[in-house]
């Protein structure tokens, strides 16, 4: 590859890239809350409540991604088009980015559940309980002093997640998202190259950096207690 | 009227009985020390006069808030309703052995978030008043440390003024030197001196024979669920009655 084509395929992965962040943030923004409320969910009393949550956690985190994208794309998706067209003559059509964003958002809703659940019962029941003896509400205890703890405590394993997601976005492109890696895939082919792997590469390793020193921030600010 | 008033309180965990029909109350000012070995049932005790165990049978009471009381057909404890319950939680504060700080809050903060979240004070008002305790409680240049950045007795000394933000009618103490080594159990055992000084209405469960003596109207000898001896605290630890109370105290002298 000469260096006006490696520049041209750059600038041209930069856009691609922006699909790749799309992903990236969207997942974010609906797992990272749905992540919590399966996590109060799982831990109900009520014992089938509890037990739903098992099994989707189960599912989730037991089957492979790529096969849930495969899955929601040709299954799910259009089951729901062909819902919503029969009931209410709407011809709505999902894209593959949004399709995907919906895949991942379930997927890592999971595992960040788990992660709430471990950071949740890591904290002592003597906070619950000073809580509670000065009057604040269940609501209040949860939002003001458990979450809080919760938080500064499970950065560490978040920080992970948050890494294996920018790659794991790498797998939209098995429903046909073109990202990062589907671009790079097919200009190896055609240039005959691995320059663009590599390039593609130095992507994912940009945007993990900038994770990582994300978390090292977040960690120090709110390095208060340990 | 009484402060606080209990009857016949049972409690059982599971098929185990650890308070077996306590009854007791208190008057506005009186400072009553409850003491015993470990496994008697005080702590528990504490507890379920604050609302974080729930008793099987018995009646409590706050002056006029009746908190729980048997239902004729059953024999069994029935609550109040929570919003009167809530109205009780107003009514008392508790010191906890291991302080119990919000780590993730200041001092400053500790001490105001029940104050203005829970009182509806404004945050100006709250300040000025944790100011105040704080400086009480000799703790005033600390207001914007963290909890992990004090001692076990600065830490106790910051939840006591915790818990006189809210202005309690009554304040308990469940153990609150039993954490701390000796060179710092002075320090907490002074702000309670000062605070019975005040006629503050308090229930002490403590280890500290001589500090229960002096600092108490009265003296609860607990064991195993049941009270065993009760009165004037000189009377009570200086000359016990019952033999477990001897026995229990004798090995407190020895040491």
């Amino acid at each position: 590859m000469t260096w006006d084509k490696i520049l041209n395929f750059t600038l041209q992965l930069t856009s691609n890239a922006l699909t790749t962040l799309q992903l990236f943030f969207m997942t974010l923004l609906f797992a990272l809350p749905l992540g919590l409320l399966t996590a109060v969910i799982r831990m109900s009393r009520i014992r089938p409540v509890s037990y739903i949550m098992r099994g989707y956690l189960l599912v989730m985190r037991g089957t492979p991604l790529m096969l849930q994208l495969i899955f929601f794309m040709y299954g799910v998706k259009p089951a729901i088009e062909n819902l919503l067209f029969n009931a209410f003559g709407a011809s709505v059509t999902f894209s593959r980015l949004q399709v995907a964003i919906f895949s991942f958002t379930l997927n890592y809703a999971a595992y960040f559940a788990e992660i709430y659940r471990g950071g949740i019962e890591s904290i002592p029941a003597g906070q619950r309980e000073a809580a509670n003896v000065l009057g604040f509400s269940k609501k209040q205890t949860f939002f003001r002093i458990i979450l809080p703890q919760v938080v500064r405590k499970i950065l560490p394993p978040m920080g992970n997640e948050f890494m294996t997601l920018v790659k794991d976005t790498a797998l939209a492109r098995i429903i046909g998202v073109v990202e990062i890696t589907s671009y790079a895939e097919k200009m190896q082919a055609f240039y005959v190259s691995v320059l663009p792997v590599v390039i593609a590469g130095i992507f994912y390793l940009l945007m993990n950096a900038v994770v990582s020193r994300c978390f090292a921030a977040a960690e120090k600010r709110l390095g208060y207690y340990s | 009227m009484k402060v606080l008033q209990a009857t016949d309180i049972q409690k059982s965990f599971g098929k185990n009985p650890v308070l077996r029909g306590i009854s007791f109350d208190i008057s506005q000012g009186e400072v009553l020390s409850i003491i015993g070995p470990s496994g008697s049932g005080k702590s528990t005790l504490l507890r379920c006069l604050t609302l974080l165990e729930r008793i099987d049978s018995g009646y409590i009471a706050y002056e006029d808030l009746v908190m729980a009381k048997n239902d004729a057909a059953s024999g069994k404890a029935v609550y109040s309703p929570a919003p009167v319950l809530q109205q009780i939680r107003r009514k008392f504060g508790l010191v906890f052995q291991n302080f119990n700080l919000f780590p993730h809050f200041s001092v400053l903060r500790n001490i105001t978030e029940a104050p203005i979240h829970v009182a509806g004070k404004s945050r100006d008002e709250a300040e000025k008043e944790a100011m105040a305790l704080l400086d009480k409680v000799g703790l005033a240049e600390k207001a914007n440390a963290y909890p992990c950045e004090l001692s076990g007795g600065q830490q106790q000394r910051v939840a006591i003024a915790r818990a006189l933000a809210m202005h309690p009618d009554i304040l308990f103490f469940d153990e609150p030197t039993s954490a701390l080594d000796p060179e710092l159990t002075g320090e907490i055992l002074k702000v309670i001196r000062n605070l019975a000084e005040e006629k503050m209405t308090m229930i002490i469960v403590t280890h500290e024979m001589a500090f229960a003596r002096d600092v108490s109207d009265r003296v609860i000898f607990m064991d195993e669920g049941v009270i065993v001896e009760q009165g004037d605290p000189k009377q009570v630890i200086e000359n016990p009655q019952s033999e477990r109370t001897k026995a229990f105290l004798s090995r407190f002298s020895q040491r």
